[in-house]
């Protein structure tokens, strides 16, 4: 039954969208931080979507999922503190390069896209409860 | 007498249909922040033309069997034409999925089905009722 593929399509919009979620929340987290685990200055990551055929085998129904997850090619937010045993030569430390106001605007677009597929999810559930009520009334 | 499979034949058929447009429609919001993603539909009327007609339309939607062993995939929607939406607004990344046009469809297309769950089970009423009346 089709329907039941809606749930697959929107289950994995919402994973994907929670993985975005999650990279938000990551960039922001770490909006302050100078070093990462790696020795160089925390980058802000990005995930991209694709679409993915979901199982079932249906040509109509699209999921989604993440391809990857990219670092941001900005350059390091440079401040100027000598006394940061940070600081190169100059005395300047680098930051992180995460924006907060695209983070911010980020976030909030994620979770409207999964407030959308609950949405979704949601409608196919009724619509299938009505189909289980075919036939049962007086 | 007809018997009851043309009572509700018509009715079973469009229901599928819309069960199918909700999936594609909910493909579409899916992906509503893919890069590249084009959104797609059908045109209903069309697709019930050709399920009344039993016209399988295959094209887009039907499994090419280019080599003997070849699965011919679950099937059974070959009666829509999938078609790309126009696009309003182009974005950057290249995704046509207006959210509006989305959630406008989808709220409507699950108007009608519901519509189509009300009517199938008046019809059956309606056939209970004509049995019922002859008892007594």
């Amino acid at each position: 039954m089709s329907l039941f593929n809606v749930f697959k399509v929107s289950s994995s919009a919402m994973t994907a969208q929670s993985m975005r979620l999650n990279a938000v929340a990551s960039n922001l987290a770490n909006a302050d931080s100078i070093v990462g685990s790696d020795g160089q200055p925390y980058r802000a990551k990005q995930v991209v979507f694709e679409a993915a055929p979901v199982a079932g085998n249906s040509a109509l129904a699209r999921g989604v999922r993440v391809r990857e997850v990219v670092e941001s090619a900005a350059p390091a937010r440079m401040v100027y503190d000598p006394r940061n045993p940070a600081a190169d030569a100059n005395g300047y430390v680098a930051f992180s390069n995460v924006d907060p106001v695209e983070e911010m605007t980020n976030m909030i677009s994620a979770s409207r896209a999964y407030q959308t597929n609950v949405e979704v999810m949601n409608t196919a559930k009724s619509l299938m409860l009505r189909t289980l009520q075919i036939g049962q009334g007086q | 007498m007809a018997d009851i499979q043309s009572h509700v034949g018509v009715y079973s058929k469009a229901l599928n249909l819309r069960a199918q447009r909700h999936e594609m429609l909910a493909s579409n919001i899916a992906n509503a922040d893919t890069p590249h993603y084009k959104a797609r539909d059908f045109n209903f009327s069309q697709a019930m033309e050709n399920a009344l007609g039993g016209r399988n339309v295959g094209g887009s939607l039907a499994m090419n069997v280019t080599r003997q062993g070849h699965l011919a995939g679950a099937g059974g929607v070959s009666f829509a034409n999938v078609q790309f939406r126009k696009e309003v607004q182009s974005s950057v990344d290249g995704n046509t999925v207006d959210m509006d046009v989305e959630r406008a469809q989808i709220a409507e297309n699950a108007l009608h089905y519901q519509m189509l769950t009300q009517l199938i089970s008046d019809k059956f009423s309606g056939l209970r009722r004509a049995m019922s009346s002859a008892q007594g």
